[in-house]
């Protein structure tokens, strides 16, 4: 399996490098959705180790994508005169490490203190998490206040964010299906058990978050380098609900089914632009819809399937 | 073996035990009933680490385990095997058995008890890469036992074994129970509804009432009892 797996992230990059580098032969506007649907992708499996693997009902991940999307944007800014052009790239990686760190602290602080909740009260307190984020980032001057960050250099393409998505899922299915890691299934699956076998549910959940922080911070950076520009409005609560409806409607704890329906939720509106005014009604039906017919989530391979990645 | 003094555990502002005290030889099979409700359920999590105590001290081979955290106490060579079956539903019947063993590190170990799990459970070899929550109820009781196995337990506490299973599995079960007291000299609390079944098996017997052992005896004795015979037996 951890061969297949390291294939897989090989072959994932491989290609992302490839197609970056012919991109002046895609049309701009698709090139651009493929980013998106890169980045949402990385938020979704991410959020999915929380959600779906480890059970634990979590609303504040457009929270941690802020937290890693500003300090990219913002260490970039602060270097990108400073440095050579030669050392672009290495100020990108070292931005995204950066921002990915710093979500995975505030995934530490926000874990600590909530963790001993569960479910609803969970999800409402991380809520109230990804709002507190996302106000401190409306408030505060250096980020730009309300105003937001502007002028963010264009250095995310699709061979990056292919890449770091393969790596997230990479981690992710590599982790989960570790023995460590199906600690994390274990905790879902019944605290109280697991707590008998010797596992310590509350530091579980803590490492899925951190870890879960780490990669949405990730893709808050590709993002604030793939947009040029950040608003803090563009790190509501909405967001994270997107996020979890990738989740919910993929199937929660089933990577691949996590994936295809970030693809696919990603692509839909945009493929829905055509009905104009009617787009997020069209949009919000289908998801109904999808919910009514398909409640376990639209993409539920079995576990041995779900394995190969 | 485990020296249970005076423990109180309550829920908020509910005391679900005034003051238990037990004890259990190395060995033996002991068992704890009462009506739902009397707190046997508690006394376990108490012991394994699972609730905190307000008053009152575990002793485990002479060492104090009161309201150490349940890894710790698992190490001591605790096991529980929670009401209800609690098996991880989304891993296969393997990956159930190996999170049993998940604070042992060596892999012949792990191995050893694997090969011993499977001979007492048979049934559990053949569907080792089943989903464990396709299982039908007496094999997922085999495999939260088995799992608790794994962890090469010196004192295994069972609660309620006989849950919600047809009158045949839990007579295997039973005698399960029994085999892997005298074949692995695994020292077992039993807690069960089923007084006439664990008093057959046991040695001795503690009756829980509201949160206090009003009686303690062989279980051979505490079975002629009139007064468990009338409230627990259905004579």
């Amino acid at each position: 399996m951890d061969n297949a797996a390291k294939r897989f992230l090989f072959a994932a990059v491989a290609l992302a490098v490839i197609v970056s580098l012919c991109s002046s032969y895609f049309n701009r506007y698709y090139l651009g959705v493929a980013i998106d649907v890169g980045i949402n992708v990385i938020l979704a499996v991410s959020l999915n180790l929380i959600n779906g693997h480890t059970g634990q009902f979590s609303l504040g991940h457009a929270g941690f994508m802020a937290v890693g999307g500003y300090t990219t944007a913002k260490f970039a800014l602060l270097l990108q005169g400073q440095l050579p052009p030669w050392a672009q790239p290495l100020i990108f990686v070292a931005g995204l490490l950066l921002g990915g760190s710093m979500a995975a602290v505030a995934g530490l602080a926000v874990g600590v203190p909530t963790l001993r909740l569960k479910g609803d009260y969970l999800a409402i307190v991380t809520l109230g998490f990804g709002e507190i984020i996302r106000v401190i980032f409306q408030t505060t001057e250096a980020f730009g206040a309300a105003t937001g960050l502007t002028g963010i250099p264009h250095w995310t393409n699709f061979a990056w964010t292919w890449s770091c998505a393969a790596l997230t899922v990479f981690v992710v299915a590599c982790l989960v299906n570790s023995t460590y890691g199906r600690g994390f299934i274990a905790v879902h699956d019944d605290e109280v058990a697991a707590g008998a076998m010797g596992i310590n549910p509350v530091r579980y959940k803590i490492t899925a978050f951190v870890i879960g922080a780490f990669f949405a911070g990730v893709a808050g950076g590709l993002y604030a380098h793939h947009k040029q520009f950040l608003s803090p409005g563009g790190f509501d609560f909405l967001k994270s609900i997107d996020i979890v409806v990738m989740v919910i409607l993929g199937g929660m704890g089933r990577t691949v089914g996590v994936i295809i329906a970030a693809v696919l939720l990603t692509i839909l509106p945009e493929a829905l632009r055509g009905f104009a005014g009617y787009r997020m009604i069209l949009y919000s039906l289908l998801i109904i819809i999808l919910m009514l017919t398909r409640p376990q989530g639209l993409f539920t391979f079995g576990r041995a399937a779900q394995r190969k990645v | 073996m485990l020296e249970v003094k005076s423990l109180q555990v309550s829920y908020g502002a509910i005391n679900a035990l005034d003051g238990i005290s037990l004890s259990v030889k190395p060995g033996a099979i002991v068992t704890l009933i009462g009506s739902n409700g009397a707190g046997k359920t508690t006394t376990l999590k108490a012991i394994s680490g699972l609730l905190r105590t307000q008053a009152g001290s575990i002793a485990y081979d002479g060492q104090d385990i009161t309201n150490l955290p349940p890894h710790q106490i698992v190490k001591l060579g605790i096991s529980h095997v929670p009401e209800g079956r609690m098996i991880f539903a989304n891993l296969t019947v393997h990956e159930n058995l190996m999170m049993g063993a998940y604070l042992q590190k060596d892999r012949h170990v792990i191995h050893g008890e694997l090969e011993l799990v499977f001979a007492t459970f048979p049934r559990l070899k053949e569907r080792g890469k089943q989903i464990a929550g396709t299982l039908s109820g007496g094999e997922q009781q085999m495999l939260a036992i088995g799992r608790a196995l794994m962890g090469k337990p010196k004192f295994l506490m069972l609660d309620e074994p006989s849950l919600g299973l047809a009158p045949l599995l839990v007579k295997t079960i039973f005698e399960k129970i029994v085999e892997i007291n005298h074949q692995h000299g695994i020292t077992i609390l039993l807690v069960e509804q089923n007084a006439n079944l664990a008093f057959e098996i046991s040695q001795y017997g503690y009756v829980l009432e509201t949160g206090r052992i009003i009686l303690q005896n062989e279980s051979k004795l505490l079975r002629q009892n009139p007064q468990v015979r009338s409230a627990y037996l259905g004579a």
